[in-house]
């Protein structure tokens, strides 16, 4: 196999990280909704750590992007 | 037709212009920092011209942002936070109008580019530094050793503690950056796609792509959040040494 198509598929398996940031948005989603469900008044307060909560787990998510461009940038040398 | 999903990220000087050998040529980010500058100061400029005691809607909307950022720092830093009001204001609305303005077709969002994240995420962690040694002096070092270690600990607790320091910066950076070349990316691969197929079935990425921009408006406002919040955590954490006593995480 040579450099070129041994990089691509680094920059897929890049990809690979989703799959945990979707564990961690599908553990957010579903725990806030069982916090409302058992105390519907503490849906503000919840719902703004919520929000955090899924913006930092989607950013990690994306760090594997991070990792795919070092990749690419790399593949030109 | 090759469509490379990267390239609304280029960036082409228009003609080069050099100040004492220093590259200042300008490129369509500069431009679009402009506009988000003049946009922003002229927009809170409109509304606090004339204040009323019944708001118009433009200064309530001044009003909501300023109760909310104060909101912010009066969480995380407490009251001798105020003081940087002005610097996360500023900081806050760049962010989010940069973000705002970047989804408009044509434009550029000029946090997708690394080095303007880079140079905000140093700026605050070199502030938050500065800052702590100014209040505290050698004891702002504490801030290595969490409240409540064991003696026996402290050699494995102080290098992570190092590391995660220096991990704030990169990570504030690479958050912000990522998030908004991911998005602009989906778009531009959604739109590759719904041009590239055949209409009968191209028209099912074309749609996806206005519910993905309906996620790249609150992704883009909740990004500036994020990053103002942390810039406040941060200082926060310089003011108060531990500050976990007023509610900050």
């Amino acid at each position: 196999m040579d450099a070129a198509s041994a990089a691509l598929i680094g920059m897929g398996l890049a990809a690979a990280g989703f799959a945990g940031a979707g564990v961690g948005i599908g553990y957010i989603f579903g725990k806030m909704i069982e916090a409302v469900a058992r105390q519907p008044e503490a849906e503000g307060r919840v719902g703004k750590y919520m929000w955090i909560g899924f913006a930092l787990v989607e950013a990690i998510a994306l760090y594997g992007i991070v990792i795919a461009f070092i990749i690419m940038g790399l593949r030109g040398k | 037709m090759e469509s490379n999903p990267l390239h609304p990220f280029e960036l082409h000087p228009y003609g080069t212009l050099s100040l004492f050998g220093i590259d200042i040529s300008l490129n369509k980010a500069v431009v679009m920092m402009w506009v988000v500058i003049a946009l922003a100061s002229w927009l809170l400029y409109r509304a606090g011209r004339e204040r009323r005691l019944i708001p118009t809607r433009l200064q309530s909307l001044a009003e909501l942002l300023v109760e909310f950022i104060k909101g912010m720092i009066l969480d995380t830093m407490g009251e001798k936070g105020l003081r940087f009001f002005p610097f996360i204001a500023t900081l806050f609305l760049f962010i989010l109008f940069c973000n705002l303005l970047g989804l408009i077709p044509g434009s550029y969002t000029v946090t997708s580019q690394i080095v303007v994240t880079a140079a905000f995420a140093l700026f605050v962690y070199a502030m938050s530094l500065v800052v702590g040694f100014a209040l505290h002096g050698f004891r702002f070092l504490g801030i290595l050793v969490p409240g409540g270690t064991p003696v026996l600990l402290l050699p494995l607790m102080v290098p992570i503690e190092i590391v995660s320091q220096l991990a704030r910066p990169l990570s504030l950076a690479v958050r912000l950056f990522a998030n908004m070349t991911a998005g602009h990316t989906i778009l531009a691969v959604l739109f590759g796609m719904a041009l590239s197929l055949p209409l009968w079935i191209g028209w099912a990425p074309f749609v996806f792509t206005i519910a993905i921009n309906g996620l790249e408006v609150m992704i883009a406002v909740i990004q500036a959040y994020i990053f103002t919040i942390l810039t406040c955590v941060y200082l926060g954490d310089a003011i108060n040494l531990h500050g976990h006593a007023e509610g900050a995480h």
